[in-house]
């Protein structure tokens, strides 16, 4: 493989060098057969992420069953069946992108479909569920998809060789046709594909050279955007089977809470209100419309037994979490000897960090639409993980899977919370209670006091540095929740699980000596989840602050010192540079305003950002100005690169500035938008992002930007204040005293 | 009791509580759902309509108060001159993500640029600083507003 280290950077993205076309195997993860109607049909693996190169090695000596389709149709219609859903992350263009490109046909020729829930076939082989999360769609995709399109070029092109009776090497596809050159007979891929079904599967398929790209790397235009600026794409929250009832719910209050009593004489008695409906722990009114269900919410009595976690608060949890991190947790990483390089420092540098718990906070509140009949169930819901709606609403109903029908729809925001299933779960069991389809519509404050969060952590870190000022030990112990050990048990080994510990280990810095020990402390009842950015949330906070309290202890400046450290990892240092570049690091700033950097690599893409942030003498801090280097390896559509850096970087600022939900009386106290703050336009910053030019295969970009952005802030606020923000959200803190 | 409203020009008789949110009657008694709950407290924008012209928040807005306005909606926005530039600049730019916050702010959005075709920056956050977007996309509403802006709008309606 060769490589060239970025030259130029901006708009242009994609790099004249070759790469080395990697053969992952191709036999074990491809399938070739006649598609129903007389075609052909490819079935193969798209794998989670070239980064998992591990997780797809344990399916290696399995039998293979793909779990995506290519279907070229005797009448052209090429369809792409896939196992992952659109959220707003650009996944139904992107992905489509890579089969056009190498079935040479134009983007508009491939029809999307998204795969029906499925897990025995659709499952993604990583993570053992059918789900869209971690930021691995066009990272998985990446190999399986660009091979699976060459191999139906290749037969198509075989097919009409035979059928002209010419050398294959003769004939070429272009615009969904192909070609004989020397003669100029043309044959339509619709009239192949039977043909080419029939052909011998090819051992080895040339993929396109990057220079002739015509797709990957040119800006595409979205498929979904025309429905979305003029109402009509459908959300899960749209959807009006006929007859359909709305339903609004109220939930314990407090965790792990039942119902007591309920009064439901004056609900009863509102217009447009059918029928109450009473569970173990939570109450839902089901009506005409969704202003009669809240009215007559608003009008119930409930008693509920609070239970167990009644007395619970936050401090008691940070609390838990200062303890555990006293005793020893379960090595994550380590690299030489942490205590005896310690020993030789010169410096010593110790901090305790910590983060709040976190809602998703989707726009579109949590829904799901049902309808139970005794012989079946039909489900209507956006979902990042279809097969698991399905499964939980057979285990509630008592039907048989197959009996289970689940239409996905557009997501309204999913960022994590539709990994979940719990809504569909509460939905069934209101739907069991009723005739005909009802639509379980969330208010704002149940999403907000139901939803399943980021968990809180907390860090100890500490450091060595030599007479330079250069780190010589780095030690981190910090102690939360594993979101895997509950949502994907196997992935929980040793008191492990890959997803916490991201961001804390396996750091772009060249370090020596390096303990990392994690503790897994569960919140009594309340439930967490994987949130934007997962564990990166937290540590890349962590590690790219304690690295700038590690500049400030060597009196040096954070790009400089970070960049000392970056020797091995080139990638890193290069994004480092162009950020500082670009961001103007160095140059004067007013007083009051900062700037503060960081470099991450998670979801095997390297990142780094400059904030630039402005802070009153009250403490109201406002970020001005970012400025995001990104090397995400082959860039497939640029402008979705872009569009995801700008809404991660909004994301993690509203975090980092705002974001906290906390525990009294064992009930959440934020409710809606006025409590639980999100970023605002006149709030929004100027946001320049720069790609390089890269040849390397594609990393993930739904989330990067939010981990990074987090440090970038809170740095720049050090810069501006010299006030070391160690404790999230910064609402408050960042007063000059 | 019915009440009778006009909504993108089409007469409707809905038989509600005279306290029911706009929003609801739209959505779950018409069956319009490109106007979106998000908040259910004006907090934040989702369900932004116009009510003659003029951006309301249909979810606090009790459809007893608009019975006999003119109500427009997202379905109908495009038929104005503004709208129609709106969503065009949107689709230029990419503005939506997920899209479900984006019949708000393209109703905020073209109600600011109906009232003042060249908006400033100030103008633009005064406008759109009661609309949530959760995947970030203010830079690219900027932008799209400032674009929409460099066509002549001209703020008279034409539906």
């Amino acid at each position: 493989m060769t490589k060239k280290w970025p030259d130029m950077t901006g708009d242009r993205v994609i790099d004249v060098v070759e790469r080395d076309s990697v053969d992952l195997s191709r036999r074990r993860f491809l399938s070739v057969s006649a598609a129903a109607g007389g075609g052909l049909l490819i079935g193969f693996m798209a794998v989670p992420s070239i980064r998992d190169a591990d997780a797809a090695q344990s399916v290696a000596g399995e039998p293979f069953t793909p779990n995506a389709f290519i279907r070229i149709g005797s009448d052209g219609q090429i369809v792409l069946t896939m196992p992952y859903v659109e959220m707003g992350q650009g996944t139904y263009t992107s992905i489509p992108m890579l089969i056009a490109e190498e079935l040479e046909v134009d983007l508009k020729q491939v029809q999307l479909e998204a795969a029906p829930p499925n897990e025995k076939l659709y499952a993604n082989p990583l993570l053992g569920v059918q789900a869209t999360g971690n930021s691995n769609a066009v990272r998985g995709a990446w190999q399986p998809l660009r091979q699976a399109g060459a191999t139906a070029r290749t037969m198509l092109v075989s097919a009409a060789a035979k059928r002209w009776n010419v050398e294959p090497a003769s004939c070429r596809a272009q615009s969904g046709e192909v070609l004989h050159a020397p003669t100029g007979r043309k044959i339509k891929y619709g009239d192949l594909a039977a043909d080419a079904s029939r052909m011998p599967v090819p051992e080895n398929v040339a993929l396109k050279p990057r220079k002739d790209f015509k797709l990957i790397g040119t800006p595409a235009k979205r498929l979904d955007t025309p429905s979305k600026v003029n109402g009509t794409a459908v959300y899960g929250i749209d959807v009006r089977p006929p007859g359909v009832k709305i339903a609004t719910l109220a939930q314990s209050p407090v965790f792990g809470g039942r119902v007591k009593s309920v009064d439901d004489t004056k609900a009863k008695a509102v217009k447009g209100v059918h029928q109450i409906v009473r569970l173990d722990d939570a109450v839902a009114v089901v009506a005409d419309h969704m202003g009669a269900a809240k009215k007559g919410l608003a009008a119930l009595e409930i008693e509920w037994d609070d239970g167990p976690l009644a007395k619970l608060t936050t401090d008691a949890i940070v609390g838990e979490l200062e303890k555990a991190t006293l005793n020893s947790g379960a090595v994550a990483q380590n690299i030489g000897n942490v205590e005896t390089a310690m020993a030789t420092a010169v410096t010593k540098v110790e901090a305790t960090y910590e983060v709040p718990f976190l809602a998703h906070a989707t726009m579109e509140p949590m829904n799901c639409t049902v309808h139970v009949r005794k012989d079946g169930c039909e489900i209507w819901v956006g979902s990042q993980a279809l097969a698991r709606a399905q499964a939980t609403a057979a285990k509630t109903t008592g039907l048989p899977l197959d009996k289970v029908v689940v239409h996905n729809h557009l997501i309204g925001g999913g960022f994590g919370r539709r990994l979940e299933i719990d809504g569909v779960t509460r939905a069934v069991q209101i739907a069991m209670q009723t005739e005909g389809p009802v639509k379980v519509v969330w208010t704002r404050e149940e999403d907000i006091q139901h939803d399943m969060y980021r968990p809180c952590f907390l860090d100890r870190i500490s450091a060595g540095l030599d007479d330079k000022g250069m780190p010589v030990a780095w030690s981190n112990r910090f102690a939360g929740s594993s979101i895997i050990a509950r949502w994907l048990p196997p992935g929980f080994n040793k008191g492990l699980d890959p997803d916490t510990t991201e961001g804390a280990i396996d750091l772009v810095y060249a370090l020596p000596n390096l303990h990392v020990e994690y503790l897994r402390v569960e919140p009594p009842g309340i439930p967490t989840a994987f949130w934007r950015s997962v564990g990166p949330s937290h540590n890349v906070f962590v590690t790219e602050s304690f690295i700038d309290e590690l500049a400030v202890a060597a009196k040096q400046d954070p790009v400089a010192y970070r960049r000392a450290l970056l020797d091995k990892t080139p990638r890193a240092k290069a994004v480092l540079d162009l950020a500082a570049q670009k961001a103007g690091w160095g140059k004067p700033l007013p007083a009051g305003v900062g700037r503060g950097v960081s470099v991450q690599f998670v979801f095997a893409t390297y990142l780094a950002q400059v904030a630039e942030v402005e802070v009153s003498k009250e403490g109201a801090v406002r970020v001005r100005r970012v400025v995001c280097a990104v090397d995400c390896g082959t860039v497939v559509n640029p402008d979705t690169v872009r569009a995801q850096i700008q809404s991660a970087i909004i994301f993690g600022i509203t975090a980092a500035l705002h974001g906290e939900i906390t525990l009294k009386g064992g009930r959440i106290e934020q409710s809606n938008f006025h409590d639980y703050q999100m970023l605002r336009m006149n709030e929004a910053p100027a946001i320049e992002v720069y790609i390089m030019n890269s040849a390397e295969p594609p990393g993930g970009m739904g989330e990067a930007g939010t981990s990074a952005i987090t440090p970038a802030v809170t740095n720049a606020i050090f810069a501006a204040t010299g006030k070391r923000i160690r404790k999230l959200p910064v609402a408050k803190q960042a007063a000059v005293t | 009791m019915a009440i009778n409203i006009k909504v993108n020009g089409t007469a409707q008789s809905v038989d509600v509580d005279d306290d029911t949110p706009t929003l609801w009657v739209l959505r779950d008694v018409l069956g319009m759902t490109g106007t979106k709950f998000g908040c259910g407290r004006a907090l934040c924008g989702a369900c932004t309509i116009h009510v003659d012209g003029k951006p309301v928040r249909s979810c606090i807005t009790p459809i007893s108060a608009v019975a006999g306005k003119r109500i427009t909606t997202i379905e109908a926005i495009g038929g104005t001159t503004a709208g129609k530039k709106i969503q065009q600049a949107w689709i230029a730019l990419e503005v939506p993500q997920c899209g479900y916050c984006q019949s708000g702010q393209i109703m905020a959005a073209t109600a600011l640029l109906a009232d003042n075709p060249h908006p400033t920056d100030s103008d633009i956050d005064r406008a759109m600083s009661g609309n949530i977007c959760r995947c970030g996309t203010y830079v690219r509403i900027r932008e799209g507003i400032k674009r929409a802006a460099q066509g002549s709008v001209n703020d008279k309606k034409v539906a």
